[in-house]
């Protein structure tokens, strides 16, 4: 039953190299790699973003569900991001200002970088000087990046629902956004964007 | 006579959706294999965190510095299986964009601003998302898309306030883009 390594395993660097090639060839492939086409999802021209995003995020939860239910996973030995509140809220902000101004997130900036986009090796560069200076000064706000600490929590149970319940809510969510941005994005590509 | 080159145009993009749904997949079996999902933001932490080791490591020996775990119980920053997905990721990008011809060094920015402008948004934006991805323990990948794989709070609270927000910023900086 999986997980079947940990993750300082050696097999699992291997395997992550192979993940990791997938990932970048998928963001690749749907166009991520281009930072007018991911701010898109900010202006209403473009909604790849959540299309590519959302349906990931439901098609690995329901999946995750269906290896729990054959039995080939046990998710209670998976890792859960701890929560913690603050920190949490505040670097979820600053990294939406971030997407906004540089017009990639991390991942997606490695694989347009990959394909020569020279804003991405900038916003790269940026990035790694982002955390250089978290790091320099780490000390004056050590006990808020440590505050309100939740531990592994779960969002169906913080809102008091069954997981089934919960997951048919987001998928339903999913459905009525990729709908609605369907239409959005018709109205205002009238205008037409070519890039 | 001479060779005429014809350079064919690139390909079309793949549908979104499946997209999502291969993508979906491979963070099952990314959990599957390694007990974690996906993840971006880490590698280029632990690369700034062997450097810091190098060049001053009293700093990541201490309490102060926000990488001191990726060392104790002398383990390399670098030996993380985070470390090698990144390296696939450029891999991965090439290959498709190798494929799709869309290899191109390009700075790609709205023709109503300068590159410059956009050089200078890009560095700023990748700082502060260099801040913010370590705040929030993970970047959109990390924290955001493994976290709703997962159904963690920490996933939906991060996912909803980088969106949040950024539609909230976005109105302000529409010149960089629209």
């Amino acid at each position: 039953m999986g997980p079947l390594f940990t993750a300082t395993d050696e097999w699992s660097f291997v395997i992550a190299l192979v993940i990791g090639i997938a990932f970048g060839f998928i963001l690749e492939s749907a166009g991520f790699s281009s930072s007018r086409k991911l701010a898109g999802v900010f202006y209403g021209y473009d909604f790849v973003v959540l299309q590519v995003f959302f349906t990931a995020a439901i098609t690995a939860a329901i999946g995750l569900i269906f290896f729990e239910y054959f039995g080939w996973i046990d998710l209670s030995a998976i890792w859960i991001n701890k929560f913690y509140i603050g920190s949490a809220i505040l670097g979820g902000a600053i990294m939406g200002f971030g997407f906004v101004l540089g017009g990639f997130c991390p991942g997606t900036s490695a694989c347009a970088a990959a394909i020569g986009k020279i804003d991405a090796m900038l916003y790269l560069g940026g990035f790694i000087i982002g955390v250089i200076l978290f790091d320099a000064f780490y000390p004056f706000y050590k006990g808020f990046y440590k505050a309100g600490n939740m531990g592994g929590a779960l969002i169906f149970e913080d809102l008091g629902m069954s997981k089934n319940v919960f997951l048919l809510v987001f998928v339903m969510f999913a459905i009525v956004a990729f709908v609605a941005t369907a239409y959005i994005q018709q109205r205002v590509s009238k205008k037409s964007k070519k890039y | 006579m001479e060779e005429v080159k014809i350079q064919k145009p690139p390909k079309k993009y793949m549908n979104p959706y499946l997209a999502g749904v291969l993508l979906g997949i491979v963070i099952v079996l990314s959990f599957y294999f390694t007990r974690e999902g996906l993840g971006a933001s880490g590698a280029f932490k632990r690369s700034v965190a062997k450097v810091e080791q190098v060049i001053i490591p009293s700093h990541l020996d201490s309490e102060d510095s926000a990488f001191h775990h990726y060392i104790t119980g002398g383990k390399d920053p670098l030996k993380n299986r985070l470390v090698y997905m990144i390296v696939g990721v450029f891999i991965g990008g090439f290959l498709s964009g190798a494929i799709n011809r869309r290899l191109k060094l390009k700075l790609e920015h709205s023709p109503k601003i300068t590159s410059k402008k956009r050089a200078i948004a890009a560095i700023i934006g990748g700082a502060l998302f260099g801040i913010g991805s370590a705040f929030g323990r993970g970047c959109t990948s990390g924290a955001g898309l493994d976290g709703m794989a997962v159904l963690a709070t920490s996933g939906f609270v991060v996912v909803g306030m980088i969106f949040g927000t950024g539609y909230v910023v976005a109105w302000f900086f529409r010149k960089l883009w629209i």
